[in-house]
């Protein structure tokens, strides 16, 4: 699904991804890990598309160069962040907000939009069966919310897009356990044969409710070191330091 | 060039014009050219002297100074005052005689005019110029005793109401501006709710500039007698043309006992090109009078053309619990720019009003809201409370809020809030990456900053309306 080679970024004359290699298989769920300042929210920002970035090597997603598409564009193939930082909207509705991604997304592959009332129905399902509640959705968008219901948001954007592949960007940062428990319901009932994901974290924490099949260590802007989920565990107990 | 002209065209889709043979009057203004009008409009002799009073009030004024954004001077000589197709010369009694080009032009503006493609629900009067040239629902509206037609009708059939009326809020001594307009003005429309009634459907009046270098007086009165309620809504388009072109109207309200009247307005004028060439000098005055006890007048504006929007819906709040309120949506771009507001002149008791301003500035435009509640010392327990939003977008726009606050009672509450904000490139970022386009995003983040007062608009005008914010904005995010 998704294949990046020697992806170089710089940002302000900083060198932040120094030849990052990564290959992530259709229905699998990579997580990388790194101690802060590694260049992990550049590798999900690089991604996304955010501007700004002065980049070489290559990112292949789906058989294109994901690297000369647009923010949008990424989006409408099924790319999705969860940010570490949720924006704040104001005047916007969640829903409003959301119903116009969604139908931009349907709009770009040609489907047919939803009304409002399809749209409901749609979203009314995923808050229930993440257990959030419906009252959120007729906030205005992270205005006012708290740090867990910002990234429980997120959460919920995600499962109503439905995308291909998602990066959650240190989502589990700052967490109680329930939080944490929703924030991992919503990303395992996603999972399946044909969704990837790519979890940035710090922490092992969070891995004991979501399953990896890869973890990567990114230290410097590169990775260092990927093995299976007991390289979480090593880290947890060695620190970063010993990677070094 | 051919690519620029389309390009020009996308952006600002009102602006075609309709060729007509034209009745004008003489360039310039003087006497000759009142009696011109008057003449033209078959007008009673009350009505010409009292231009001509105005006419003469005006030699005395000089234009006012005091407003941020400046212009080049007004030739006042070089101007049309009186422009109307030929075809109207005696105007047609039946919408289907009207001349084909012109009804085409309203089904261009979105406005058909026949009977059988007529708005539901919506009573509309189209003024062309200088004249009225169709009002429809005429009849059903009498039905209940509801006057709907153009001013220049109503002079001639209701000349009580209009005499006593007419200048009531607005004096003939006014201010320039509005001297002006009651010297030379050539149409609008007049509304008049008996006494009861609850007008059943949404009136509202649609200004079309059509002619070059020709100036739009129109004058427009409402009147909703005791404990009757009527909305109306204005809107206004105009060609591209390379000129700036003046459009200074009148607009007089009035509200006796426990009435309402809700006027709204989407005007949406040519703004002048992406150079700042062009576009139309919107120097209104507006002016609603709570005369009776409860009365209740809410003005709501969404101004997104003209190349100068300069104008103070307001409200004097003489009766006893009257209520006065200001919903405004004011978007500059490019070199737009506005200097508007409202005024609530509270001088009864236990008079309240509520001013909400929301002005958005993209491109090199300039956007001021300009404030005035003035507290009599006899409008025990007056209440105000006043909020004015701005939102900015680039670096080269500016936003400014100058509230005045007059309070002579100390009964009274007053309660004044400003926020300035800008959209981020992050908030942009990130509506970008749920897959919505810059300009969706654009739209969307403005949409919700001006959710308040889009509210405030009629629903059948809120969706057009809602558009209207976001294409006004096209381009303004690179």
């Amino acid at each position: 699904m998704l294949k990046i080679e020697n992806l170089k970024a710089k940002i302000d004359e900083r060198h932040v991804l120094r030849g990052l290699n990564l290959e992530i298989k259709t229905g699998e769920l990579h997580a990388i890990m790194g101690p802060n300042g590694s260049g992990k929210s550049t590798l999900s920002n690089v991604l996304s598309g955010k501007k700004g970035y002065e980049i070489s090597g290559r990112i292949t997603y789906e058989n294109q160069n994901l690297l000369e598409l647009g923010i949008e564009e990424r989006a409408h193939k099924g790319i999705f962040l969860a940010f570490q930082y949720p924006l704040e909207i104001p005047g916007v509705n969640t829903n409003i907000f959301l119903k116009s991604a969604l139908n931009a997304i349907k709009k770009s592959k040609g489907e047919k939009e939803l009304d409002a009332i399809e749209f409901l129905k749609i979203v009314k399902e995923k808050a229930l069966k993440l257990n959030l509640g419906e009252e959120m959705l007729s906030r205005q968008l992270n205005v006012g919310f708290s740090g867990g219901e910002k990234k429980k948001n997120e959460i919920l954007q995600m499962s109503v897009l439905n995308p291909k592949f998602s990066i959650l960007d240190e989502t589990d940062s700052g967490l109680d356990i329930d939080a944490l428990r929703i924030v991992s319901d919503g990303v395992n009932s996603l999972r399946n044969k044909k969704n990837s994901f790519l979890i940035i974290t710090h922490y092992q924490r969070l891995l004991n409710y979501i399953k990896p099949d890869f973890v990567h260590v990114l230290i410097n802007g590169k990775i260092i070191k990927s093995g299976g989920p007991e390289l979480a565990i090593e880290l947890e107990k060695k620190g970063y330091e010993s990677f070094n | 060039m051919r690519e620029k002209e389309l390009s020009k065209l996308k952006e600002y889709k009102y602006g075609f014009s309709t060729d007509v043979e034209n009745i004008k009057a003489p360039k310039g203004l003087n006497k000759k050219v009142i009696q011109f009008i008057s003449n033209i409009k078959k007008e009673p002799k009350w009505m010409l002297d009292w231009r001509l009073k105005a006419y003469e009030r005006l030699q005395q004024l000089k234009e006012p100074n005091w407003q941020k954004p400046k212009y080049p001077k007004i030739n006042y000589q070089d101007l049309y005052y009186y422009s109307a197709p030929k075809s109207f010369k005696d105007k047609p009694k039946d919408i289907n005689d009207l001349d084909p080009k012109l009804l085409e032009t309203y089904k261009k503006l979105g406005i058909p005019l026949q009977e059988q493609k007529r708005l539901n629900g919506i009573a509309v009067d189209a003024v062309f110029d200088s004249v009225s040239v169709a009002t429809t629902f005429k009849e059903k509206l009498n039905e209940q005793g509801i006057i709907f037609c153009s001013m220049s009708e109503a002079i001639q059939k209701f000349p009580d109401l209009v005499k006593k009326y007419l200048g009531s809020v607005i004096p003939i001594t006014d201010h320039y501006f509005a001297t002006l307009n009651s010297a030379v003005f050539t149409d609008g429309s007049f509304v008049y709710i008996p006494e009861g009634v609850r007008c059943p459907m949404e009136l509202s009046t649609y200004f079309r500039i059509n002619a070059s270098q020709t100036g739009q007086f129109e004058r427009t009165l409402i009147i909703a007698d005791k404990g009757s309620y009527v909305s109306y809504l204005e809107g206004c388009t105009a060609p591209m043309r390379d000129e700036n072109q003046l459009h200074a109207a009148n607009v007089e309200l009035i509200a006796l006992d426990d009435a309402e009247i809700k006027y709204s307005t989407v005007q949406n004028w040519y703004p002048g090109d992406e150079d700042g060439n062009g576009g139309i000098y919107n120097f209104v005055t507006k002016r609603g009078l709570c005369k009776g006890k409860n009365s209740k007048i809410s003005w709501t504006q969404v101004e997104t053309g003209s190349a100068i929007t300069w104008k103070y819906p307001s409200c004097i709040l003489k009766g006893d619990n009257s209520i006065g309120e200001f919903y405004s949506i004011a978007i500059t771009n490019n070199w737009q720019k506005a200097d508007t507001g409202t005024k609530m002149i509270h001088l009864g008791k236990n008079t309240k009003s509520k001013i909400i301003s929301k002005g958005i500035s993209a491109g090199h435009a300039d956007n001021t809201y300009r404030g005035l509640v003035d507290i009599s010392h006899k409008a025990n327990n007056a209440n105000n409370f006043t909020q004015c939003d701005s939102l900015l977008m680039g670096n080269s726009c500016g936003a400014h809020t100058i509230p005045y606050i007059k309070n002579k009672n100390s009964s009274s509450n007053v309660a004044h809030e400003a926020t300035t904000s800008k959209i981020s490139d992050e908030q942009l970022y990130y509506c970008n990456q749920r897959g919505l386009n810059q300009e969706e995003a654009v739209g969307l983040i403005v949409n919700g900053f001006c959710k308040e007062v889009l509210q405030q608009l009629p629903m059948e005008f809120a969706v057009e309306a809602q558009k209207l914010v976001g294409i006004s904005l096209e381009g303004s995010v690179g």
